[in-house]
């Protein structure tokens, strides 16, 4: 009973036992009272898993194209002792699953690994393929606890190599049971990209521990991928902080980048007044201002910060008033229109980003910098019997920036197949926006008179539309909402 | 409880004391035995190199007489401009830099004219910099190489590194018959630490037909005359009994050795030294 309760004690008061600690020194400790650590096992697999679960190795799910065959242990070819880790990684057309990894889990509540400071192993493949390796990952943690994934993009050798994945803050790994994380997937002999031609290969992995080499450097860490982001928001808005990693340099003078969770981070935002930002990198933005977040592991300032320019509550565009009953809407929060709006089916080169973003409930499309994109939806919609289409519009770029919305009708195939059937045109927006204001525009739809980039020569068909298509001379950045025909 | 734990560092203390000791004692590992100190430098006032020890090494080599690139196609231009050598809070900091012309800067500063000796203990503490390009050193010349030129002066490197190889240092001894590539070296890996993450101490001590090389508290390699013979069928000739040294420390940027700076290389980087000192 005594023990009982000086455990419940040493868990709600580590602190405060720590401080009893420290002042008594010259009296003995109950012998009831344990120190509050985990095992701090280094092994992994050496020739036999080493504490991990029963099942040893839990597989990504194969319902996302996870291959649980290729796993297993190999006696013959090993680097040391008697048996090394084999992974045949299958080919991306195999049917029982394109890719394989998973994670191996320490059996108990986790181990504390912060007397080490990386993550080894020795390993070789059949080619020089691709393995992401890490540590961190464990599946049954919760969302809300922090979250020390670290993982790296490795290459093998056809000869054995020692491979080293450092850990970014060797305080942090207090109980972590996540102790070994791989994903790989076919070999691409052509080096075309991922295109379903990956051949399967093999991989060996020996010796996998945990050990304080003492020869790993971290050169930087960075939040942002390390890019300096600036981005204008509205007071409301929420943002995650991510691409999320460290620069290391290694014992034989080559660089390594790792991607991590934001376990390792502090983040700090210059004036908390215009935005906080949470210890995992949730950003909130309060009020008007700029401020700029930036990151940390320990107390070396990670590269990479984003500057948040936040103007005031975010303004939607003015709701529609035409009953339902007389529109056919493409995209509104008011009206039930067409189903699967995806508002960038195919988008130009040199677009930058296409989302979804809401506001009081109530969403609307995003588009920055674009060159073009089309916004589609499942089969087609007939508008011959409605004279005019309306789409709300908020310029966010410079005011000059060019704007023109095309009608693409497919034909009566109903199949985006060029202009045997089908027929577009477009008509020129750009001396109607407002910079930062909603403005919603009205047009006859016997106004698609322009030639449209696809090659359409104007006055579409209304019959079959498949697309409205958002074109952009100069990269206009632009919100849209309330697209709808009547 | 108690009793244990005091028996336990007792004990350590033992073992520790029986270490040094021991030391001392092995044959092979005299680590270093001068301890009249003749001239140190803490580098403790801020501002430039104490200028009573320190003078300069200036340009890139011509005014010297040798080809552009110090002889060795290196790449930076040595400056005496405070953003390439100072003394800031207690330390000696010689930094490497990209110029906005797309050239290099740095420095290099000897004791030339200002503090020779031969033989001794000749000790710096130093943390060095990192990235393929770099190419500090502490290192002795021959005092006498304006007139007798190298290598028949001779050059006594105590510690040699390359920014790509953070683990590694080498020690090494040019010679008439035994210079640039075909110099007497050697190696020394720490296998669990890097040079460019922590302080470490390089010395000599070098007496008679002897040099002593040491990292830290390891000594690991010793040459002499027999050694030089050898390696070089006796053609070598020893150099290191004849006139005092003054000591060169620098980063070089590029060259023969250690290769140009590449993508990953960062500038400007740095060679923080904490002391210098000099004993017989």
């Amino acid at each position: 009973m005594k023990t009982l309760n000086n455990k419940i004690l040493k868990i709600v008061f580590p602190t405060a036992l720590l401080l009893v600690t420290m002042i008594s020194c010259e009296r003995e400790l109950s012998e009831d009272i344990e120190p509050a650590t985990f095992p701090n096992t280094a092994e992994i697999f050496t020739d036999a898993p080493v504490g991990l679960t029963d099942q040893f190795f839990r597989s990504f799910d194969p319902a996302a194209g996870a291959n649980t065959d290729g796993f297993g242990v190999d006696n013959i070819t090993v680097y040391e002792g008697s048996a090394s880790i084999r992974i045949d990684v299958p080919a991306s057309n195999d049917p029982n699953g394109g890719f394989i990894g998973g994670v191996f889990e320490d059996r108990g509540d986790g181990r504390n690994l912060t007397g080490y400071d990386a993550l080894t192993f020795w390993a070789k493949g059949t080619t020089s393929g691709t393995v992401l390796v890490g540590f961190g990952t464990d599946f049954d943690k919760l969302e809300t606890e922090p979250s020390y994934a670290t993982n790296a993009s490795i290459q093998m050798t056809t000869g054995w190599k020692k491979y080293t994945i450092p850990i970014p803050d060797t305080s942090k790994l207090v109980q972590e049971k996540g102790m070994f994380l791989f994903s790989a997937g076919g070999f691409d002999p052509l080096g075309d990209g991922p295109n379903g031609n990956e051949v399967a290969w093999t991989f060996w992995i020996d010796e996998l521990r945990f050990e304080n080499l003492g020869t790993s450097r971290l050169i930087n860490p960075f939040i942002l991928a390390g890019q300096d982001v600036v981005d204008n928001q509205f007071s409301g808005a929420t943002l995650q902080i991510d691409a999320l990693g460290a620069n290391f340099n290694l014992a034989d003078g080559q660089n390594l980048s790792v991607l991590t969770d934001s376990g390792y981070f502090d983040f700090e935002s210059s004036d908390t007044t215009v935005a906080t930002v949470t210890s995992s990198g949730f950003v909130n933005v309060i009020s008007p201002g700029t401020t700029t977040i930036t990151g940390s592991i320990g107390n070396q300032q990670a590269i990479g910060s984003l500057t948040i320019n936040a103007s005031g509550p975010f303004v939607n565009a003015t709701d529609p008033t035409l009953p339902q009953t007389d529109v056919i809407s493409i995209y509104s929060d008011f009206y039930t229109g067409v189903t699967g709006l995806n508002p960038g089916v195919f988008a130009g080169p040199n677009t930058t980003s296409i989302s979804i973003q809401s506001s009081a409930g109530n969403d609307h499309l995003r588009f920055e910098s674009i060159d073009f994109v089309g916004i589609g939806w499942d089969g087609t919609v007939n508008a011959t019997g409605e004279t005019m289409v309306h789409i709300d519009v908020q310029l966010t770029s410079a005011s000059g920036s060019n704007l023109v919305m095309e009608l693409l009708d497919f034909g009566l195939d109903d199949i985006d197949n060029g202009f045997g059937d089908g027929s577009a045109g477009g008509f020129n927006l750009s001396s109607q926006l407002i910079q930062n204001q909603w403005v919603g525009i009205d047009i006859p739809l016997n106004g698609f008179t322009l030639g449209t980039g696809g090659g359409g020569s104007g006055n579409p068909n209304l019959g079959n539309i498949g697309n409205i298509i958002l074109v952009s001379s100069n990269g206009a950045s632009f919100l849209v909402d309330n697209i709808y025909f009547y | 409880m108690k009793k244990i734990i005091k028996n336990n560092i007792l004990a350590l203390a033992i073992i520790s004391s029986f270490v040094l000791v021991s030391c001392d004692n092995d044959e092979t590992q005299t680590v270093a035995e001068l301890t009249n100190l003749v001239m140190a430098d803490e580098f403790d006032i801020d501002g430039a190199p104490d200028s009573s020890i320190w003078t300069y090494d200036l340009g890139d080599g011509t005014q010297q007489g040798l080809p552009s690139g110090w002889g060795n196609n290196e790449l930076q231009v040595y400056t005496d401009n405070s953003e390439n050598v100072e003394v800031q809070n207690g330390l000696l900091v010689i930094t490497a830099r990209e110029a906005s012309s797309g050239g290099f800067t740095s420095a290099r500063i000897k004791t030339q004219g200002l503090f020779e000796q031969q033989y001794g203990r000749f000790e710096a503490r130093i943390k060095l910099p990192q990235g393929k390009g770099l190419w500090p050193a502490f290192w002795l010349l021959g005092s006498d190489c304006d007139t007798n030129p190298w290598p028949a002066c001779g050059e006594i490197d105590i510690m040699e590194y390359l920014g790509d190889n953070p683990t590694s240092i080498f020690g090494t001894v040019h010679g008439p018959g035994y210079s640039g590539g075909e110099s007497i070296s050697k190696e020394y890996v720490l296998t669990d630490n890097r040079f460019d993450t922590d302080f470490h101490i390089f010395g000599i001590e070098w007496s008679p037909n002897q040099i002593n090389y040491y990292v830290d508290d390891v000594l690991y390699q010793t040459i002499t005359p027999e050694m030089v013979s050898d390696e070089t069928d006796g053609e070598g000739t020893w150099v290191f009994n004849n006139q005092p040294f003054y000591i060169i420390l620098n980063i070089a940027v590029g060259g023969n050795l250690p290769g140009s700076p590449d993508a990953n290389t960062v500038f400007p980087q740095r060679m923080l030294v904490d002391y210098v000192r000099v004993y017989n």
